[in-house]
């Protein structure tokens, strides 16, 4: 097969890729997630992950990004300036130089299978729960930020002054760092993350190691793509149309 | 170890000593009050945030830690290369060596977030995989080291004796992993631009020696001065060749990891960030490259200075000049340049992705990295006074009989 027709035919198989998500889309956006009881432990049987289309992100990540700040209280810091306020998620404009295709996509912690920063972390706070979540104990944070300096995708904030009100689910302090936690609170509640729910027609949340799930099935089928995939850090979050 | 050699404390209390005390003392206090004013109000007080994690009071503490491990390297020429006139110049390397570490350690534990947090740290949960958590057994083995090996030297018992040598290999072995250790703090950082490079770690073991050998230079002339004790031209002139060689090591090392990155085309931006134009590149040209290394080295090898103690005396502080630049922009330059996470592409959003990150430090972490030097020196002069670190003499007649 000449060079031409071989592109010619990736570039078809991914418009029907494409095509066939939009039209799957009503059936396979749906929430597969199960309360897990507070007594039993977290079990590595499952992994979760999540998937972004951002094609069907209208407004880049915006919803999402309004959502987790109302979830988890972060982005009101009085005294803080612009670089040291905590960004659990933030919509990244990318455009790409030669071509200038550009696109905006949310980018949050990526929940690493092997994470730098849990590798990273003195004293085990940077951690990655067997379920695959990775989340910061803020009990045994001692505030190195050798986690931040270690994060490939800047998903870590450190909280630079006091804060009040912090929301129930969500502990948060001074002088320790924080980042996305795939919103554990919602998640061991039966829950989705907020952030899927703020924009379902975009997002899918499920358990990567059940390939019976919605998210592993399209996964099989279509691919799904890691930032930074160089790293092979084997991400728990992966997108289409980057 | 040489046996002729007497050493004394520091017995003249004159208002010499205290006012040097007091002054060291007033910058400890000024670190201690920074630190309390921080971690008060919470890093939002600091020019510190989200994109420059680390900052001034690191470029202190990094660099105070480093120079410690090259601090007690004249002790170690002296004991395990068997070189005679470095030993008697050992009690004081071995004190100032320790002393430079606490003063190091001290800065990194009051920047910590939660410091309240380090406690529980001591009883619980600590992840081995972590470099930094190598660094707490290298940093408190080395201080414990440091402890045996300075009864070695000051003990006049025959176990003492017998020790030495054995003691001194141990602390050199031990100091080189511990420099490593320190220099893989950023080694080992794989998406960062500027770091992710195994020369690192050699990298800082030989800038250690120059940081090191430079403090000691000036501690030993100012404390001989102030003491009013000989020191001769055998001795200076050794450390002074010492000084410049590593100082054209670090140079050589600095040369190869520069070139090794720039002809990776990944590294071609971070590389022209630093070298070309960006807010680091007159710190690195001037400060690390000209003043602290070409500068220092003409000083020393000029065959017009030969024995001249200014011109040393200010080739060491050159050298430690340079040192703080070179810290200053590995670590905050690094930190500058933004990470790539979609390359060939450019990238922007709320949280700082796709710039240039600027940092300027503000006062209370001036204070608290300049703190801990002041402990690092208070901790030395109250150890001079209490311990016999100094030799009564280091004149060439003393050190080599056979010095024409």
């Amino acid at each position: 097969m000449s060079k031409i027709d071989s592109y010619r035919r990736n570039f078809l198989s991914g418009l029907a890729g494409t095509a066939a998500a939009v039209t799957i889309a009503p059936g396979v956006f749906l929430r597969e997630v199960q309360a897990k009881p507070a007594d039993e432990p977290i079990s590595d049987k499952v992994r979760w992950g999540m998937l972004i289309d951002i094609n069907k992100l209208s407004d880049g990540g915006d919803a999402c990004i309004e959502a987790c700040k109302k979830e988890h209280g972060w982005g009101d810091e009085k005294h803080s300036n612009d670089q040291q306020d905590a960004q659990w998620i933030r919509k990244v404009k990318v455009t790409e130089k030669m071509t200038g295709k550009t696109m905006s996509l949310p980018v949050m912690c990526q929940h690493c299978e092997t994470a730098p920063c849990v590798d990273v972390c003195p004293t085990g706070a940077s951690m990655k729960r067997a379920d695959g979540i990775v989340q910061v104990n803020k009990h045994i944070c001692i505030g190195c930020r050798y986690c931040m300096m270690a994060c490939p995708y800047k998903a870590r904030s450190f909280v630079h002054e006091t804060l009040v009100d912090q929301r129930p689910g969500t502990p948060r302090g001074k002088g320790t760092v924080e980042s996305c936690n795939m919103c554990v609170n919602r998640v061991d509640a039966g829950k989705n993350p907020a952030c899927v729910d703020a924009a379902p027609e975009a997002m899918l949340f499920g358990d990567l190691n059940d390939e019976n799930s919605q998210i592993s099935k399209v996964l099989k089928q279509y691919g799904g793509t890691q930032i930074r995939a160089d790293l092979e850090l084997n991400t728990g979050v992966r997108y289409w149309g980057i | 170890m040489s046996t002729n050699t007497v050493f004394s404390e520091v017995k003249n209390s004159g208002l010499g000593y205290w006012a040097v005390l007091g002054f060291f003392g007033l910058l400890a206090l000024a670190g201690i009050a920074a630190f309390y004013y921080i971690h008060h109000h919470g890093h939002y007080v600091t020019g510190m945030n989200n994109q420059i994690v680390w900052g001034m009071p690191h470029v202190f503490a990094i660099f105070l830690i480093v120079a410690a491990s090259g601090a007690a390297n004249v002790a170690t020429v002296g004991t395990v290369f068997g070189k005679k006139i470095y030993q008697p110049l050992g009690r004081l390397s071995a004190f100032l060596a320790v002393a430079l570490l606490i003063g190091g350690l001290v800065v990194l534990l009051l920047d910590l977030g939660s410091i309240g947090h380090v406690i529980e740290m001591a009883f619980g949960y600590i992840n081995f995989k972590s470099i930094f958590a190598w660094n707490i057994i290298l940093y408190s083995g080395f201080i414990a080291i440091i402890a045996v090996y300075l009864w070695t030297m000051m003990d006049r018992s025959k176990a003492s004796k017998k020790l030495y040598k054995p003691v001194g290999i141990i602390n050199m072995i031990w100091r080189f992993v511990l420099t490593m250790g320190t220099g893989s703090i950023f080694g080992f950082l794989v998406a960062r631009q500027y770091y992710d490079a195994a020369i690192l770690a050699p990298l800082f073991i030989v800038a250690s020696y120059v940081y090191g050998t430079a403090i000691y230079t000036l501690v030993l002339m100012a404390s001989f001065k102030m003491t009013g004790r000989e020191l001769g031209d055998a001795v200076l002139n050794r450390l002074r060749y010492t000084l410049a060689i590593f100082i054209a090591l670090v140079f050589f090392l600095e040369l190869v990891r520069h070139l090794t990155n720039l002809y990776a085309t990944e590294h071609h931006g971070v590389e022209s960030y630093i070298l070309n134009g960006g807010p680091f590149s007159n710190l690195f040209w001037y400060g690390q490259i000209l003043f602290g290394s070409l500068v220092p080295m003409f000083l020393v090898w000029c065959t017009f200075l030969r024995n001249n103690r200014m011109a040393l005396a200010v080739a060491a502080a050159l050298a430690v000049f340079g040192g703080l630049a070179q810290i200053y922009v590995i670590l905050i330059g690094g930190q500058s340049y933004p990470l790539v996470l979609f390359p060939n592409s450019e990238t922007s959003s709320t949280f700082s992705d796709g710039v240039f990150n600027a940092y300027s430090a503000t006062l209370p972490e001036y204070l608290l990295g300049i703190g801990g030097v002041g402990l690092a020196i208070c901790f030395l002069i109250i150890g001079m006074k209490i311990f016999r670190l100094l030799p009564t003499t280091l004149s060439d007649a003393s050190v080599d009989p056979h010095h024409s």
